[in-house]
C-alpha cells in the first residue's frame, strides 16, 4: 500500500502534503486495479502492481486466467498419463509384477461373472489345501473400480479388453491424484501453487514407481483417495461444512475399500484434529468436520469385510475414537461457558474434568484386560523399531519394500523437491492457519514413516510435492512480481552512480545527500522528485521498514527465475530419465541390450508359465516360493502352496523348510501337500540377480523361524561366514533341494570350461548335484525358469534313492533322463 | 459425556445457574433441537447397556444401531451449533439454509450405511 504511494507521489513529484488528499483516493482505485490479478496469481502474478490497461474487464480477465488454469490443468494430466506409458511403448500393454497379478486375476472374475460371484468368491487353488476366501481378505476397491469401469465402456458398447482397462487405470487415476493435489495445495496457498504441485505429482518418480501403465496394484488408486480424502478434510475444516465432512467420509470408506494405508488417514486426520484442540484452536468448524468424518467413515469403514469390525476392536483406530469423544466434551463444555460465568464455570470443569479422567482411564484399562481392544499388531511394531520384524517376523522382512530407505532414492524419487521441501514446511508455519498445521505434522510423520519403509516413500511423495510448490511458488511471486520498491532505478541510476539504494534510513539520507549535490547539474523537477522519494523513503522507513525490502532490477530476478526454471527442466528431464529407465520395466519381461545396441526381450517367465498352462493336468499344483504365487496362478492357471498374500507363516516355512532341506526329507513334505511340480528361479547363467538362490537364506530364515531344530541359517554359511555355492559351500547348502534344482547339469551346459554364476560370481563345480526324488520337466530358455517334475512313489516300495540306483546300475545306457530342455546358447 | 452428572456441593449452585440461563437464553427452535439429541443420547445409553449387560450378538447389529444414534446426534449437534445465531462469526460460509441441507446429506448417508449394515 504504502509503496503504490511513495511510486505514486515520485511519478507526480508533487510535495507529500499537497497530494494527500488525492493520493488516499488514487490508491483506492490503483488498489481495486491490482486486487483482480491477486485472485489469479498463477496468470497474472507478474503484472501485479501493474495497472491493466482501462477496456479489460475484470470479468474478462477471471475468464481468461480460469481457461489458462484449465489449459495448463489439461497438460499437466496428459503429461502424467503420457509419463507412465513408457511402460507400454517400451514392452507392451502387460500387468507388471507380482501382486498386480493376483487383482488382474481377481478383476477378471469380477468382470466376468459379476460382483455377487466375486464377493463369495472361494478360490481352491490357492494355498493349496487349504484354500482362500477371496471375497473376504482382499481389498476390493481396485477391482471394484476397473469392473464399474468395464461395464461402463461396455454399456456405450465399447468392448475394450479388461486387461486393458487394468493396465491403465494407474495412469488415468494419476490425472485424478493431479488434481486432487491442486485441489489441497489451493487450500493451503493459492491455485499457482496448486498447479506446481499438480504438476510436481504428475510426474514424480516417488509415485510414478507405483502407477506406471500395468502397475495394477491398489496404491494406484490409493494416492488419489488420500489425496481427495485430505482436502475434503481441508475443505469440511475451513467452511464447518458437514457436507464436506460426509464427502470426506465416503472418499475414506473408498480408500478403505482399496488399501490398507488407510489407516494412515485414520491416524493423520485425529492427530490433527488434536493438535488444534492443544493449540486452543478449537472452534464449531473443527467439531463438525471431525464428527460428520468420524461417525460416518468408522460405520462405512466396517462395510468392507476385510476390515470388519478393526475400527471399534484395534489400537490402530483408537486414537481416532478418543479425538471424537474428546471432542463430543469440548464441545459440550464451550456450549456449557457460553451459559456460564467464568468462575462458575471453572468449578465445574475441575469436577468434571476429574471424574471423566477416572472414568476413561478406568474404561480403558478394563476394556485392554477383558481383552476387547485388541493389541497392536506386528507390522506397526515393525514401523516404530525397524529392527523388530527381522527378529520376530522375518516374512514382513523379506519383502525388499519394507526395508529401510536409502538416502539416494530420497533424491532419486524426489529430486529437488526434496531440499524445497523443508523449506515449504517452513513457509507453512509462516501464517500458521489450521490447514498448514495438517501439512506440518503430515511431513513430520510422512517424513518418519518413509525412512523407515522404502514403500511408504509413496506417502511423502504428495505431502512434498505439496510444500515444494508452496515454496517454489512463494519464490515465483516475489521475484515474478514487477513492482519495484520505493525509488525507480531510472532515477537513482541518473541521479547516483552508486545507486544502491537500500532499506535502512542512514543510507537514504546519505542518498539525499548525494541528490541535492548533483542537484544543480539535473533539472529542477528532477530534484524535487528526488527529495520527494527520500521522503518518502523516510516516513515508510519509520512506519514501516519491512516494506522497504525488495528486488531492484531485472538483473537479480533474472538469476532466480532462471535458476528456478533451469531446476524444473532438470526435474523434469530427471523424471523422464527415472520412469523410463527404472520404474518401467513389468519384471515379468525382463529387457536387454544386443551387442548392437538394439532391444532384446527376455520372456522366460511367460515362456514357463504357458509350458505349465498347456504341459501339465488342470489340477496340478505346483510349489514355488511365494514370490511367484500370484503369477503361477495369474499366468499358468495352477494351483499354488503359497502366494503373495503371506497370510500363513507356517505354510510359507513349510515350503522354506522343504526348499532347504535335503531331498529325502523334503520329498515326505512335497507329497503330503499333493505337490506336482516344484519350480525355481535361476538367475545364474544370465546374470539375474533376483534369483531364488539371492532369496534363499530368506527360506531358511522363514522356516528356522518354525522349525528352529532342524533348519538353522548358519548351516548354509561356509565355516567363515561367506554365502557360496562353489565347491566351499557348506554341506546343509550343496544338499539343500533348492541349491540340487537351481544347479542340476548347470556344469554340463559349459562343456570342458569353467561353469560361472554370474550373479554371485563363483564357479560352480563340474560334478553337479544329482537329483533322485524329483525330474526335470522343463527349463526356459534364458534358465530363468527351471520347472521340476516330483516322482511318485517307487511301485515296488522301495525309496526313491535306491531305486534309482538300481535302475542306474541296470541300465546304464538310459541313465539320463528324457529332457525337455531346449538347446541353450 | 455429561459432566452434569459430577454431583458435587460446590457446583450445584453452577447446575442450577446453568439451567436457568439455558432456559431463559436458548431460542425454542435451538430447544427442539436439543431435546432430539437428549433422546438420542437416552437412546445410545439403552442399546450400549444391552450390548454390556444382556449380550452383544449381531454385533453388527447393535454397531449399526449404535452408530445411527452417534452420527444422528453428531450431526444434529453440528446442525445445531451451525444455527445458533451465537456462532453466526464461526460459519461464514454456511448459511441455516446450507447447514439443514448438510444435516439432510450427511442423515441419508449415514442411514444408508447403517441400513447396509443391519445385515
Amino acid at each position: 500500500m504504502a509503496i503504490h504511494t511513495q511510486v505514486w507521489r515520485a511519478v507526480y513529484g508533487k510535495s507529500a502534503d499537497a497530494i494527500e488528499k488525492s493520493v488516499e483516493n488514487v490508491d483506492e482505485s490503483i488498489r481495486a486495479i491490482i486486487c483482480i490479478p491477486r485472485l489469479f496469481p498463477f496468470t497474472f502474478g507478474h503484472v501485479d502492481g501493474l495497472p491493466l490497461s482501462n477496456n479489460v474487464s475484470p470479468t474478462t480477465v477471471a475468464n481468461t486466467a480460469s481457461l489458462l488454469r484449465i489449459v495448463a490443468f489439461g497438460l499437466i494430466s496428459a503429461a502424467a498419463i503420457a509419463s507412465r506409458l513408457f511402460a507400454v511403448i517400451n514392452f507392451e500393454s502387460i500387468i507388471h509384477e507380482f501382486d498386480p497379478w493376483f487383482n488382474y486375476r481377481a478383476t477378471r472374475v469380477l468382470a466376468a461373472k459379476g460382483f455377487y460371484e466375486f464377493w463369495n468368491w472361494f478360490d481352491p487353488t490357492a494355498w493349496y489345501p487349504l484354500g482362500r476366501v477371496v471375497g473376504g481378505t482382499v481389498y476390493p476397491g481396485l477391482m471394484a473400480t476397473s469392473g464399474v469401469i468395464y461395464n461402463f465402456l461396455h454399456y456405450f458398447n465399447l468392448p475394450v479388453d479388461i486387461r486393458n482397462i487394468c493396465v491403465l487405470l494407474a495412469p488415468g487415476f494419476s490425472a485424478l491424484t493431479a488434481w486432487a493435489t491442486y485441489m489441497f495445495t489451493t487450500e493451503m496457498k493459492d491455485s499457482s501453487a496448486g498447479l506446481l504441485a499438480a504438476a510436481f505429482i504428475g510426474i514424480v518418480p516417488g509415485y510414478i514407481s507405483r502407477s506406471v501403465a500395468g502397475s495394477y496394484d491398489n496404491e494406484a488408486i490409493a494416492i488419489f483417495l488420500l489425496m481427495i480424502t485430505f482436502y475434503l478434510w481441508i475443505a469440511a475444516l475451513k467452511q464447518g461444512s458437514a457436507l464436506y465432512g460426509t464427502l470426506a467420509a465416503v472418499f475414506y470408506f473408498y480408500m478403505v475399500a482399496a488399501w490398507g494405508g488407510y489407516a494412515f488417514i485414520t491416524n493423520m486426520i485425529p492427530v490433527h484434529a488434536l493438535v488444534l484442540l492443544l493449540m486452543g484452536r478449537f472452534s464449531g468448524r473443527l467439531y463438525v468436520a471431525y464428527c460428520s468424518w468420524y461417525a460416518i467413515g468408522t460405520l462405512s469403514s466396517m462395510q468392507v469385510p476385510f476390515v470388519g469390525f478393526q475400527p471399534v476392536r484395534t489400537s490402530e483406530h483408537m486414537g481416532a475414537l478418543g479425538v471424537f469423544g474428546l471432542l463430543q466434551i469440548v464441545a459440550f463444555a464451550s456450549l456449557v461457558r457460553s451459559h456460564l460465568s467464568s468462575k462458575q464455570f471453572q468449578d465445574l470443569l475441575t469436577v468434571s474434568v476429574i471424574s471423566m479422567g477416572l472414568l476413561g482411564a478406568g474404561a480403558f484399562i478394563v476394556m485392554t484386560y477383558k481383552g476387547w481392544i485388541a493389541p497392536w499388531t506386528g507390522r506397526f511394531y515393525s514401523l516404530w523399531d525397524t529392527g523388530y520384524a527381522k527378529k520376530y517376523i522375518p516374512i514382513i522382512a523379506s519383502v525388499s519394500e519394507h526395508q529401510p530407505t536409502a538416502w539416494p532414492s530420497f533424491f532419486m524419487d524426489l529430486q529437488f523437491l526434496i531440499f524445497l521441501f523443508p523449506a515449504g514446511v517452513v513457509l507453512c508455519f509462516r501464517d500458521l492457519r489450521d490447514e498448514h498445521v495438517f501439512v506440518i505434522i503430515y511431513a513430520v510423520v510422512a517424513s518418519y514413516f518413509a525412512g523407515v519403509m522404502v514403500r511408504l516413500m509413496l506417502t511423502l511423495t504428495p505431502v512434498v510435492c505439496v510444500s515444494a510448490a508452496v515454496a517454489l511458488s512463494t519464490l515465483l511471486d516475489i521475484y515474478v512480481d514487477v513492482a519495484e520498491p520505493a525509488v525507480p532505478e531510472n532515477e537513482n541510476s541518473s541521479a547516483n552512480g552508486t545507486g544502491a539504494a537500500t532499506a535502512d534510513a542512514k543510507k537514504a539520507k546519505k542518498n539525499a545527500a548525494v541528490g541535492s549535490q548533483a542537484g544543480p547539474n539535473a533539472a529542477a523537477a528532477a530534484s524535487s522528485t528526488l527529495s520527494d522519494i527520500v521522503n518518502a523513503a523516510k516516513s515508510s522507513s519509520k512506519s514501516s521498514p519491512s516494506k522497504q525490502k525488495g528486488i531492484w532490477g531485472a538483473d537479480a530476478r533474472l538469476v532466480i527465475i532462471l535458476n528456478a526454471i533451469g531446476m524444473l527442466v532438470y526435474f523434469v528431464f530427471h523424471c523422464t530419465w527415472v520412469t523410463a529407465n527404472a520404474y518401467s520395466s513389468p519384471s515379468v519381461v525382463l529387457a536387454s541390450s544386443n551387442p548392437d545396441g538394439s532391444q532384446h526381450l527376455i520372456d522366460d517367465y511367460r515362456e514357463a508359465y504357458y509350458w505349465l498352462r498347456m504341459n501339465t493336468p488342470q489340477d496340478a499344483v505346483v510349489m514355488s516360493w511365494w514370490d511367484y504365487g500370484y503369477q503361477i496362478a495369474g499366468m499358468a492357471d495352477r494351483g499354488t502352496l503359497v502366494d503373495n498374500n503371506t497370510w500363513n507363516n507356517t505354510h510359507i516355512a513349510t515350503v522354506g523348510k522343504a526348499m532347504s532341506s535335503p531331498e529325502e526329507i523334503a520329498y515326505p513334505i512335497l507329497r503330503q501337500h499333493d505337490v506336482d511340480y516344484v519350480l525355481v528361479i535361476f538367475g545364474g547363467l544370465l546374470g539375474y540377480s533376483g534369483d531364488d538362490i539371492n532369496k534363499f537364506l530368506w527360506m531358511v530364515r522363514i522356516a528356522q523361524g518354525v522349525w528352529p531344530d532342524e533348519i538353522q541359517e548358519p548351516n548354509y554359511f561356509t565355516p567363515t561366514g561367506e554365502y557360496r555355492v562353489d565347491e566351499r559351500a557348506s554341506d546343509a547348502m550343496k544338499n539343500s533341494l533348492m541349491y540340487k534344482m537351481s544347479y542340476y547339469r548347470f556344469a554340463e551346459l559349459y562343456g570342458n570350461g569353467n561353469a560361472i554364476d554370474r550373479v554371485r560370481n563363483q564357479n560352480i563345480p563340474k560334478i553337479g548335484p544329482t537329483l533322485d526324488y524329483v525330474e526335470e520337466a522343463f527349463t526356459s530358455e534364458n534358465w530363468i525358469v527351471r520347472i521340476f517334475k516330483v516322482r511318485k512313489e517307487d511301485p515296488l516300495g522301495r525309496d526313491l534313492k535306491s531305486a534309482n540306483a538300481f535302475a542306474q546300475g541296470k541300465k546304464r545306457k538310459r541313465s539320463k533322463p528324457v529332457s525337455r530342455r531346449r538347446a541353450v546358447v | 459425556m455429561a459432566p452434569k452428572s459430577a454431583s458435587s456441593i460446590k457446583s450445584t449452585s453452577a447446575v442450577q445457574t446453568l439451567f436457568d440461563a439455558y432456559t431463559s437464553q436458548t431460542s425454542s427452535r435451538l430447544k427442539f433441537i436439543d431435546a432430539f439429541l437428549v433422546f438420542l443420547i437416552l437412546s445410545g445409553v439403552l442399546q450400549f447397556s444391552y450390548c454390556v449387560l444382556v449380550t452383544n450378538f449381531p454385533f453388527n447389529a447393535f454397531l449399526g444401531g449404535f452408530s445411527s444414534t452417534v452420527g444422528q446426534f453428531v450431526l444434529t449437534a453440528s446442525l445445531r451449533s451451525q444455527v445458533n445465531p451465537e456462532n453466526k462469526g464461526v460459519y461464514k460460509e454456511v448459511s441455516r439454509e446450507r447447514a439443514f441441507a448438510d444435516f439432510v446429506f450427511g442423515s441419508i448417508v449415514l442411514h444408508f450405511f447403517v441400513y447396509n449394515f443391519l445385515g
